[in-house]
């Protein structure tokens, strides 16, 4: 296990040695201390490894992540694990704006809350939330899986596409071309796997599941009041 | 972008440190706004030697100190009849003189074109064109003691980079207000609130949410309403952070763009726009640490 102190290290020369190490595909371990909310922590990992950043981070941590596992034990600012391709990421406490935008696979866990726009133009990741999710979460999202153990904000799923959305407790309101749907068997099959991988204390009969009523795909006129 | 940065402190033993903590917070903030900078803070109210009433003090500011400055005390005694205590800061000057002297000191301070940046019992607002850094040294902010107060980072986007476009705006006695973001109707409040006595001086849209606030509280609302108000009458995107003579507020427009996060402990509450600004606080690894949620109201006051 390597330890880097970014009261001493460049936040360049810390995203360097994990880029080299990704690449390495030796699934090394780091453990990162004294993050105090830095931008753009162990981003673009290109291969297996284990980081540990001990405390909070600011902006775009862990994004573009692939393969690599990280975990944050603080909260996370905007942007965590922006366009994620694929490994996990984990926050322990909360997550600012816009979790898990774009992101085209693997999973993002946020044990804490996350605020607005989680999972916009998500495109394939999953994200699990064990605590509540703010407005517009999933705003054209298009692929993928958003769990949300508490509740969901305002518009939830505003002009989504195919991604599916799962929400334990209370949705303040469905945003356009979204609503909610049968849960059928395959769908809690997936929903215990990620519940299972994200360590979530929770049946997946208990949730709700919404998706995308699919008439804002093509303009249609008698529509017009949708849009 | 612009940076903010709020702390209101429960415990006094504390207040000493104010001015160094709050500094520390304000250049973290310096990639969110380096053209300009400014801090309002609230500190021990001037005694009055013959009453017991509190003295108000008037913060001004002049782009020519070293003239406009220069025997200030004896020509403001001469002009008010009253005793003043003039304390020079750069290129701000804080007036102390009793409350009932204020309109003769306002007159000649507007005859000598000295620019008075805010007024009240406890309030002191000093704002320049410059780094954070070196607006702090040159108001020596890390030295200064006080309860609460405010500060702002500018990276201008809708009036020019003028002291006077620095926040934070003062429109009221005590009252001042910082502004993360850009309102798009304030022109119709600006003319809503000429019409009600509360014309904002400058062009700049954050003066009109101030003088907002201002019109809200001189009309009975609390800081609270007050702040609930700007959901409903400004447009815009927003996160301010408000501060009154015993209060402290924070409000984010129901879009929330703008990034806020605040931090709780037994001996203050914080407010900054990232959580950089926190690091270095006493016990912030155990506080308690969230992001204010859209259109909802918090509010402090002792």
């Amino acid at each position: 296990m390597e330890v880097i102190d970014l009261a001493t290290t460049g936040l360049r020369d810390l995203n360097a040695t994990l880029q080299a190490a990704a690449r390495e595909r030796g699934n090394a371990a780091y453990t990162i201390e004294n993050p105090r909310g830095a931008h753009a922590l162990a981003v673009g990992l290109d291969g297996p490894l284990d980081v540990t950043v001990k405390g909070s981070t600011g902006y775009y941590c862990a994004g573009m992540n692939k393969a690599a596992s990280i975990r944050v034990t603080g909260s996370a600012g905007p942007g965590v694990a922006e366009n994620m391709m694929s490994g996990t990421v984990t926050i322990e406490g909360d997550a600012s704006q816009y979790a898990g935008a774009t992101g085209r696979g693997g999973l993002l866990v946020i044990k804490g809350n996350a605020s607005s726009r989680c999972g916009i133009s998500m495109k394939g990741i999953d994200i699990v939330v064990h605590g509540s999710i703010g407005h517009m979460a999933a705003f054209m999202a298009q692929r993928g899986n958003l769990v949300v153990l508490g509740d969901a904000g305002d518009a939830l799923g505003d002009s989504i596409y195919e991604a599916q959305l799962f929400v334990r407790g209370r949705v303040a309101s469905l945003g356009a071309d979204c609503e909610e749907k049968e849960m059928r068997p395959e769908h809690l099959d997936l929903l215990r796997d990620l519940l299972a991988r994200a360590g979530a204390d929770a049946r997946p009969e208990e949730f709700r599941r919404y998706g995308s009523a699919r008439r804002l795909y093509n303009f249609h006129i008698d529509h017009a009041d949708a849009y | 972008m612009c940076g903010i940065v709020g702390l209101f402190l429960k415990n006094e033993s504390l207040n000493p440190r104010l001015g160094a903590m709050l500094t520390d917070m304000l250049i973290t903030m310096t990639d969110r706004g380096p053209d300009s900078a400014g801090i309002a803070i609230y500190g021990t109210p001037g005694a009055d030697a013959t009453t017991t009433a509190a003295r108000l003090k008037l913060t001004v500011q002049s782009d020519t100190p070293d003239t406009a400055f220069a025997g200030l005390a004896g020509k403001l005694a001469e002009a008010t009849g009253a005793p003043v205590d003039v304390r020079i800061l750069d290129t701000h000057a804080v007036i102390e003189l009793p409350a009932g002297a204020r309109a003769a000191a306002e007159a000649f301070l507007d005859r000598h074109g000295l620019r008075i940046m805010g007024a009240g019992e406890r309030m002191e607002i000093f704002k320049e064109v410059g780094l954070p850094r070196d607006v702090a040294r040159r108001f020596g902010l890390r030295g200064m003691s006080g309860s609460h107060g405010i500060g702002h980072t500018r990276m201008a986007t809708e009036s020019a980079v003028t002291t006077l476009g620095a926040h934070p705006f003062s429109t009221g006695e005590d009252q001042c207000l910082v502004h993360n973001g850009s309102l798009s109707n304030h022109n119709q409040v600006r003319r809503r609130l000429a019409q009600k006595g509360f014309a904002p001086k400058t062009q700049n849209d954050t003066e009109v949410a101030a003088c907002y606030i201002s019109s809200r509280l001189a009309e009975g609302a609390n800081l609270g309403e007050a702040l609930e108000g700007t959901l409903s009458d400004l447009d815009g995107f927003f996160t301010f952070v408000v501060g009154t003579r015993n209060g402290f507020g924070v409000v984010r427009d129901p879009i929330a763009c703008k990034p806020a996060v605040m931090a709780e402990t037994d001996d203050y509450v914080a407010f900054a726009s990232e959580y950089r600004a926190f690091a270095d606080l006493p016990g912030i690894d155990a506080a308690r640490v969230w992001e204010p949620e859209p259109a909802t109201v918090y509010f402090w006051e002792r």
